[in-house]
């Protein structure tokens, strides 16, 4: 290569990062996605719309979000990592970055309406949260058994005001939740915008996505320089779309730090999938030999998608970031690990990556080793099934 | 021009209006018998659906047909082997989605297809923007590449689907995937929206489900295209003669438009 790569810029002009990205979709949703990548392009670039973008993030998500050094974890591991507590954002996960970012989007546009997909129905209560605040109505889809792994984030999106629909085709998870928003957003697409959680789907949702996600990598970068610490050895985040991911790496993507993205092992579309395309993009995905979508298994909703953002299949083909799988058996031990050495419950797919740190630690990662870990959510959606668990092995 | 669309300008010219019946391949054992059934009681070509796990614009009767065609062993060689048996004297077309064709590599899927007389493609979440391989790879091969067009196309885009499409082109004539509803579309506007800009026959699907909708679109465009009406009579088990008259009811109405 001839000049050094600048990674995590914008995609080209059909939505690319490397081979991956693009706009697969029916003929009915290329103009909404067409107007979208206007009205964004727009948006990003008025100053007006960014200063309010933070403005709300400040005043009413909780912005900026600390970060925390994780001493008692890091003597327990030979390590020095430091948080960056997403958990402690309004709605309790990075998620709300995302949902305000593209709420704002949705009055401009000038339409009334936001349907998102959910899978550990983070992105739903996020979403119905700044639907409720900028008086948008709301309508979230959720495949059918996460309604019932999550029934409490169903009950706390209607008290926001939202209608939530189950799911019932296909595998009844999240890859189904997105099929049936699409769907949906295909006869209503006038006066309204889908709202889509992650970094996937149709350019421009994973750059814009992406772009609203970025202002954790940014305050971090910021956050480690001003307590001395400097860029981290190895930034790590659990992936199952990947938008958590992709928002820390972004504020170190072009820094010597090692980029690590943890998928769950049911669900580990790069390290065993193969391109395709799915949900509007090309990416890396799950499937049998003859290009059926297969379902992914996770013990967290969140992870239980068979694909990838397209920019972390970008990542990893370029080596710039790597994607490591961990099973469902190691998740627990890590949930309980950081709860009880640093006071803080992770969600189950933020568990995946501390679960990553305790696997490495010693091996991969030499002692000393600087880690800084997108602590993306909080676990109390997930200390009912937890106890369930617990309950079962004892 | 692809001889498909010969074919389709030919029926045009002799003043029929076309009837396209679509069928999920190998959702039931006995699938090519509704397929002569339909080719019999005079349907001018045939969609051939060919599954896929998550069907983006169609909706659950579609979907529910996919399943089961998939719980078969479906795949895209299994329909080749079955069609290699089948000689019905209308024109195939492959209904799929890009992930389908894409795994099974551009170049051989088009053979494929192409090897037993399929001589036209539909590929809705495959927009020409990005289709330029798939194009090219059918191209060599007479299997014209068909486009939809939304109620939601733009004019400038129209125009661009209307020159790309090959064989007709596809008028969805409802905001909606397929099979959602009875309500009848709005047709009318987007099959206009195409004549204004291309000779093409101009197909409408999405929003015609029963035989008085198609005698309503009969005077606004070439041919109409009837999936989920007829695939949701299959799920229930209807055997090839409920096929046969299926589609007399469809050409009954048709056919009286034109006298």
């Amino acid at each position: 290569m001839n000049s050094p790569e600048v990674f995590m810029d914008k995609p080209d002009a059909s939505g690319r990062f490397g081979d991956f990205g693009g706009r697969f979709v029916p003929e009915a949703l290329m103009t909404a996605c067409l107007e979208l990548e206007t009205a964004f392009r727009e948006a990003w670039a008025d100053d007006a719309f960014v200063s309010e973008f933070h403005e709300v993030l400040h005043t009413f998500g909780g912005r900026p979000t600390p970060v925390t050094e994780l001493s008692r974890l890091s003597r327990h591991l030979g390590l020095r990592i430091f948080a960056k507590r997403e958990d402690l954002a309004h709605t309790g996960s990075h998620k709300i970055n995302n949902v305000v970012g593209q709420t704002l989007l949705t009055k401009r546009m000038g339409k009334s309406r936001v349907i998102a997909e959910t899978g550990a129905g983070q992105h739903g209560v996020a979403t119905a949260t700044a639907a409720a605040r900028l008086g948008l109505s709301c309508t979230v889809y959720m495949g059918e058994l996460d309604t019932q792994r999550q029934a409490l984030n169903v009950f706390r999106m209607e008290l926001l005001g939202a209608t939530v629909v189950p799911v019932t085709s296909g595998s009844r998870t999240l890859k189904d939740a997105v099929n049936e928003a699409m769907r949906e957003w295909v006869s209503c697409v006038e006066d309204t915008h889908y709202c889509l959680g992650s970094v996937m789907g149709p350019h421009p949702f994973p750059w814009m996505v992406r772009e609203f996600q970025s202002i954790i990598g940014r305050e971090a970068s910021r956050q480690l320089s001003e307590m001395g610490v400097g860029t981290p050895d190895v930034v790590v985040a659990c992936v199952g779309g990947g938008s958590n991911a992709a928002g820390i790496f972004a504020g170190f993507a072009n820094t010597d730090a090692r980029l690590v993205g943890v998928e769950a092992a049911g669900g580990a579309a790069i390290a065993t999938g193969s391109p395709g395309v799915l949900h509007g993009m090309r990416s890396m995905l799950i499937q049998d030999e003859f290009g059926q979508i297969e379902e992914a298994h996770s013990i967290s909703a969140g992870l239980d998608y068979p694909g990838i953002g397209p920019e972390h299949a970008f990542l990893a083909d370029a080596h710039r970031a790597h994607y490591v799988a961990i099973g469902d058996d190691d998740v627990i031990p890590a949930l309980q690990l950081l709860s009880e050495l640093e006071g803080i419950v992770p969600a189950l797919e933020t568990a995946h990556a501390v679960a990553w740190l305790i696997r490495e630690a010693g091996n991969s990662l030499a002692p000393g080793t600087s880690v800084l870990l997108n602590l993306s959510g909080r676990g109390d959606k997930d200390v009912a099934q937890v106890r369930e668990i617990l309950r079962g092995q004892s | 021009m692809t001889s498909l669309e010969v074919t389709l300008r030919k029926l045009r010219e002799g003043g029929r209006r076309a009837f396209v019946p679509y069928f999920m391949a190998g959702m039931t054992g006995d699938w090519l018998r509704h397929v002569e059934a339909a080719a019999n009681a005079g349907a001018d070509a045939i969609e051939i659906g060919l599954p896929f796990s998550d069907p983006m614009i169609d909706g659950v009767i579609i979907q529910q047909a996919a399943e089961r065609a998939l719980e078969r062993g479906t795949t895209l060689a299994s329909v080749v082997r079955d069609l290699a048996t089948l000689d019905v004297g209308v024109p195939l077309l492959a209904m799929t989605y890009y992930n389908v064709l894409l795994h099974g590599g551009l170049e051989r899927s088009a053979a494929m297809l192409a090897q037993v007389n399929v001589r036209g493609a539909i590929v809705p979440d495959l927009p020409p923007e990005e289709s330029d391989e798939w194009a090219s790879a059918c191209a060599s091969r007479d299997v014209a590449t068909i486009y939809l067009v939304a109620p939601s196309t733009p004019k400038e885009r129209v125009t661009v689907i209307a020159q790309r499409t090959q064989g007709y082109c596809y008028a969805q004539g409802r905001m909606a995937v397929t099979g959602t509803t009875s309500e009848e579309g709005n047709g009318a506007a987007v099959a206009a929206a195409v004549r204004a800009v291309s000779d093409v026959p101009v197909y409408v699907g999405i929003g015609v489900s029963t035989p008085e909708q198609a005698a309503n679109a009969a005077p606004y465009c070439d041919g109409v295209i009837v999936g989920s009406a007829l695939v949701r009579r299959l799920l229930d088990g209807a055997t090839p003669e409920d096929v046969e008259n299926f589609v007399k009811s469809f050409r009954t109405v048709l056919d009286a438009k034109n006298n």
